[in-house]
């Protein structure tokens, strides 16, 4: 155990997972792939800024026996109302899961249910990149299960897909997948939420494959409460159809190294994309977000406003890059990553990125990094405050305006005091 | 109103301090008694707020000389939540916003750590939203500013009124009110002067700094200061505010 060969080899040991037959060769591909690679050094570019080094000390073997919860275990994160998928440690658990039938226009099941379905096959791995980034490679190959959300109509009910991680004898490597089909004119609210229930060590590789037909609305809301010792590094890939409306709220609590990407493609005219985010690390944490919006074709637009708060010594990084393609003419773009550093050993690295082929676009892009403001502080401490509680508040202040963005209110409320207890935790 | 006997809430004696290296207060004496309504008048620049920020404990003002005691205590010996909690309260001359924080959440916060101070009860949301509605009457303010964050696209009187609601709600001992009537509507001079009014009891006192004698017709003064160059170089009754009015300040300076 050591190095960080040796820890991406124990990886490729994982185990092997039945398949149907149209899976299997994609399985095979993704495993040569992933045996060519390793773990992205900061040579890579989509890597630099970003220290993966605290994984490699760990061997992660996969879960081979699974733990039984009770919903008591999950009960604070119980979201009242939602139609909801559990897996623990990447399975299904059908008693953990909530699935009223009164819902109509609306499929949510556990993937491996439903891979004979050509549905799955058509759309299965043609957004995700397996064939050149080794987490989504030995995601493809490792997945035993995940979630499959197919929206037809209207679903008024939030769709929650809850991956709880517990804690096992030795690191365990879990590989969530996740595939969510809006067809046309379609809307809900999908909540895609990854947790740890123990203080474990493990690695949780999850990768998400979204696509929205014309006219199809989807608030994605992801939210990433892993344990403080875990791993986790998550890919979504989101195609956008003509006239649609994809917002993502992505948030980053947990883990002591998290990394996001995020790969937005519009595909469709006149389609709209919103993608905000909030990472707050404390201690040792990184947490890193990626996103690429990629305006391929006329008539898109894009807003998005991501922010770090990072405390102790943790590193948040934040690159967004937006393409505007040749033909994309009209795009409309902004851009804003808002930055609150809480000591003075914390730090946060962002990078707007833009890539535009042609002139008919408007686009805005801004970064700022900034500390708590000294005289809302002295306000506050001369209300009668402490001073913890008054840092605490403006903290929690800064992050509100992401959380206000999420339009499930128990989740709103349950991330608050999330951010309050990660805050606390941190600073005493 | 003067008291004699009435008991010292504030002593400030000879007080000296600094801000980014530069001397701005250079010999302070004020003596606040409970019951009692000051004004502090003078040209800008002469160290009002300064002085009023010091008092409230702003880091960036050091004191460099000088003693205040505040209901007995070395009030430089405390933080500035412990002077908050002690009965000391500045309305801001320039009130920040403070986006993502709504004003009733604010208010409840710094209520309910009070409350805590003085052994009391702390209030739940329902309760605390009853004594609130009683509160925000007393400067007549809409309901939904409550909902809001703290001043964050208020107007620049509103802020202002929001001030002395936070004041109704605290019932601080010793309220220092920094130009709380610069920017205020005549309307809403006479309402918030009015709630000003309605706050005070034999047992607390208010100091005002004010450049306008308007203000001075609603909350009668005991004592007006004027304070020039870091010193306060006279203190009259409220008379000197309408002398003042007439004659402006150069006859203090030359003097001073
Ligand atoms: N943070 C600071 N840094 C530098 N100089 C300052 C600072 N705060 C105050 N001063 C200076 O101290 C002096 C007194 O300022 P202060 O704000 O106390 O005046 P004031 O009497 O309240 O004036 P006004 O009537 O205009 O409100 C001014 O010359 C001001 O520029
Ligand atoms: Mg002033």
């Amino acid at each position: 155990m050591g190095t960080r060969e040796q820890c991406f080899e124990q990886l490729l040991l994982g185990k092997a997972v039945e398949s149907v037959g149209w899976l299997k060769p994609i399985r095979a591909e993704a495993l040569d792939r992933a045996r060519a690679m390793n773990f992205p050094s900061n040579r890579n570019d989509d890597w630099r800024f970003t220290d993966l080094s605290a994984l490699y000390p760990h061997d992660f073997h996969p879960v081979v026996s699974f733990a039984k919860l009770t919903k008591a275990d999950i009960k604070e994160y119980v979201i009242p109302g939602a139609i909801r998928l559990v897996f623990v440690d990447g399975s299904y658990s059908s008693e953990l899961s909530d699935l009223p039938d009164i819902h109509e226009g609306v499929t949510v099941t556990s993937l491996l249910e439903r891979l004979g379905d050509p549905l799955v096959e058509g759309i299965f791995g043609k957004h995700a990149p397996y064939k050149q980034d080794a987490f989504v490679a030995l995601n493809t190959n490792f997945f035993e299960d995940g979630a499959w959300v197919h929206v037809a109509g209207d679903v008024t009910a939030p769709i929650h897909l809850l991956h709880v991680a517990t804690k096992r004898e030795t690191p365990s490597a879990i590989y969530p997948r996740n595939m969510v089909i809006m067809d046309s004119a379609s809307g809900t609210t999908l909540v895609e939420e990854y947790i740890g229930l123990e203080d474990g060590i493990y690695f949780s590789n999850a990768v998400t494959e979204v696509v929205l037909k014309e006219q199809a609305r989807l608030q994605h809301v992801r939210v990433q409460r892993e344990e403080r010792n875990a791993f986790h590094i998550g890919h979504c890939s989101v195609e956008v159809g003509k006239d649609s409306f994809y917002a993502s709220t992505s948030l980053a609590f947990g883990a002591r190294v998290s990394r996001h990407t995020l790969h937005v493609t519009q595909q469709g005219e006149g389609a709209e994309m919103q993608l905000d985010g909030l990472a707050l690390v404390a201690g040792r944490q990184i947490a890193d977000t990626h996103t690429l919006v990629n305006h391929a074709v006329p008539r898109g637009k894009s807003t998005q406003l991501h922010k770090c708060i990072a405390d102790g010594s943790a590193h948040a990084v934040f690159s967004g890059k937006v393409i505007v393609q040749e033909g994309a003419v009209g795009t409309d773009s902004a851009q804003s990553s808002r930055n609150l550093l809480l000591s003075d050993k914390a730090h946060i690295d962002t990078q707007p990125q833009l890539e535009i082929f042609n002139d008919d676009v408007s686009c805005k892009h801004g970064a700022t990094i900034g500390q708590i403001d000294a005289d809302a502080l002295f306000f506050l401490k001369s209300r009668g405050l402490t001073e913890e509680r008054a840092r605490n508040l403006l903290t929690h202040a800064f992050a509100a305006e992401i959380i206000a963005r999420i339009q499930v209110p128990s989740l709103g409320e349950s991330l608050g005091r999330t951010i309050l207890e990660r805050m606390n935790g941190e600073r005493k | 109103m003067i008291s004699k006997d009435s008991r010292i809430m504030l002593e400030v004696k000879n007080l000296h301090a600094e801000v980014g290296g530069i001397d701005i207060l250079k010999g302070v004496d004020l003596t606040v008694r409970a019951g009692e309504v000051h004004a502090i008048m003078g040209i800008n620049g002469s160290g009002k707020s300064t002085f009023s920020k010091v008092l409230a404990g702003h880091p960036d003002y050091h004191v460099t000389g000088g003693t205040a005691t505040f209901e007995g205590k070395d009030l430089f010996a405390l933080e500035p939540e412990e002077r908050a909690r002690a009965g000391l309260f500045l309305a801001f001359q320039y009130p920040v916003e403070i986006p993502g924080v709504s004003n009733s959440a604010l208010l409840r916060l710094a209520y309910n750590t009070l409350q805590t101070e003085r052994g009391l009860e702390e209030l739940d949301p329902l309760e605390f939203e009853d004594l609130v509605h009683e509160k925000i009457k007393v400067v007549e303010m809409d309901p939904s500013f409550l909902g809001r964050s703290v001043n964050e696209g208020f107007s620049g009187g509103e802020k202002k009124r929001n001030e002395i609601l936070q004041m109704a709600v605290l019932e601080p001992k010793l309220a220092i009110l920094d130009e709380t009537d610069s920017g205020l509507d005549i309307d809403a001079l006479r309402i918030v002067a009015n709630g000003v009014n309605s706050l005070l009891t034999p047992d607390n006192a208010v100091v005002m700094v004010t450049h306008y004698q308007r203000l001075l017709n609603y909350i009668v003064p005991d004592y007006v200061h004027v304070m020039d160059g870091g010193r306060i170089v006279r203190t009259g009754g409220k008379e000197l505010a309408l002398e003042l009015e007439a004659r402006g300040y150069d006859w203090l300076r030359a003097a001073a």
